[in-house]
């Protein structure tokens, strides 16, 4: 296993060269290219065996890799932002076809006003497209999701496309040092793709088809089997992926302190390393506080969520999202588990890091010590304690 | 040709296919419900240059010998292949 200094979307790229898909199709788009960028190069200099098909948007990035995957390829694309909302048509077709696809998507902001920098309003108004989503937060997660997001994707039980998201810039753009695994290691881990799924000269049949009322309602009850059936798949590919490379993986969720923690903050993506620092600093002075990082979003870790949080005092989530006119989406989804859980603990909705505004650790501790006076806010952060 | 209409439909949940990958057939439902008039093809007058075939949006038209047929299961009576037809061949007829 070799060492690297690999920046988010390198690292990704390193993963997806792992991987071994036999079709890349993509678009460029800031702070996405990158990924693509690198996996270029490495079709050109033969290190990856793959047909690298540049499109004339995103909609044909999609539009393409579904096509490469309904003859049974392995297929990547990735995207960012305007990118992805342009390829939204498409998503449903791949996940209602059933196709294994995996995209990255740099989580960036959306237009208007128009803006660059990270935030995760792009994929987090599309949860509802069918697509499994993953959270990264270092650049060693997103190559190890990278190749694991096919093992998900491609299960048998499973057949549904796979979003891995990477908060752009923050970790699109920063470099750590990442293990990169062998690749014989990573073919024991991965086998090629084998499906039914597909078109066949030798036994031909009809792809894509259209369902009227009478049946459309079992085709949509199976894709939601298919992507519940990705939680004990996301288990079975960590576990086999600890066995081979050495690395662990907690499934959808990951705690941190949380156990006997009184206030916990529930975030996503890669604020969460900074969150992790500070209930460090906190846990130093006594306080029992903790973190619980969502690292799937779809399928939703409804029962890890409310085994976590079930004894503390109150949670705040913190999310770079907003549904105008309710709240964070996340925080809902939270609160729908709690909920269904039968679980009353107090919560609070943190709005930060939008447009790509840095979340600094003093905005960390203010909700922390927030918590202990507030319930049921919607606050925005760096906008003079704005509250809705 | 008339589209193969598959015999079996789904009776439980375990017919539904996995993906939308099946069969060529299976599950296609007849749909010409809302059709008001209906073409027929006067034999006599029908040389078969199949203009009403290229013309006809929804691909019920297909050839029989030397003339044409339509398939009623998918025809909408929108009345174009009446329209294209320089022979007259095609007369619209009210549905009773």
């Amino acid at each position: 296993m070799a060492k690297e200094f690999l920046s988010g979307n390198e690292a990704f790229a390193y993963g997806i060269r792992l991987a071994r898909p036999q079709v890349i199709s993509a678009y460029p788009i800031t702070p996405q290219t990158i990924v693509v960028e690198k996996l270029s190069e490495m079709v050109e200099d033969t290190s990856l065996q793959a047909e690298f098909i540049h499109v004339e948007s995103e909609h044909s990035a999609l539009s393409c890799a579904i096509g490469a995957s309904a003859v049974g390829a392995r297929a990547f694309t990735a995207t960012s932002s305007q990118g992805l909302l342009y390829m939204a048509e498409c998503l449903t077709y791949a996940s209602g076809g059933r196709f294994p696809i995996v995209m990255m998507n740099a989580n960036r902001s959306t237009a208007l006003p128009w803006n660059i920098y990270g935030d995760q309003r792009d994929s987090l108004s599309l949860l509802d497209c069918g697509w499994i989503q993953a959270y990264a937060e270092n650049a060693q997660e997103s190559l190890d999701l990278a190749l694991m997001s096919y093992y998900i994707a491609e299960h048998k039980a499973v057949s549904t496309p796979f979003m891995a998201n990477l908060d752009g810039f923050v970790l699109t753009h920063t470099y750590e040092v990442v293990e990169v695994p062998e690749k014989e290691q990573a073919d024991l881990f991965l086998q090629p793709y084998k499906t039914e799924n597909k078109m066949d000269l030798a036994t031909p049949r009809n792809l894509a088809f259209s369902v009227g009322p009478d049946h459309n309602i079992a085709f949509k009850y199976k894709e939601h089997v298919g992507i519940l059936n990705a939680k004990k798949a996301i288990l079975e590919a960590e576990s086999k992926f600890a066995e081979i490379f050495g690395r662990k993986y907690s499934g959808l969720t990951e705690s941190y302190h949380t156990e006997d923690a009184d206030y916990i903050i529930i975030t996503l993506g890669s604020i969460a390393g900074l969150v992790k620092e500070t209930v460090d600093k906190l846990r130093a002075q006594g306080e029992k506080v903790g973190l619980l990082r969502l690292r799937y979003m779809r399928p939703f870790p409804n029962e890890e969520v409310a085994a976590a949080v079930k004894n503390a005092k109150a949670i705040g989530v913190l999310e770079k999202d907003i549904s105008f006119g309710n709240e964070g989406t996340v925080y809902t989804n939270v609160n729908s588990a709690l909920q269904k859980a039968g679980i009353s603990v107090p919560s609070s909705n943190y709005i930060g890091g939008l447009g790509g505004r840095n979340i600094p650790e003093e905005e960390i501790l203010y909700i922390f010590e927030d918590l202990k006076n507030e319930k049921g806010i919607i606050e925005f952060l760096g906008v003079g304690g704005a509250k809705a | 040709m008339k589209p193969y209409l598959r015999q079996q439909v789904p009776k439980t949940f375990a017919d539904i296919p996995e993906g939308t990958a099946y069969e060529a057939g299976f599950l296609v439902t007849k749909n010409a419900g809302w059709r008001n008039i209906r073409p027929v093809v006067a034999a006599d007058k029908c040389v078969g240059c199949l203009q009403c075939y290229l013309y006809c949006p929804d691909g019920v038209i297909s050839k029989a010998g030397d003339k044409v047929t339509i398939d009623y299961d998918f025809c909408k009576g929108c009345g174009i292949c009446k329209k294209m037809c320089r022979f007259g061949a095609i007369d619209m007829e009210v549905e009773k």
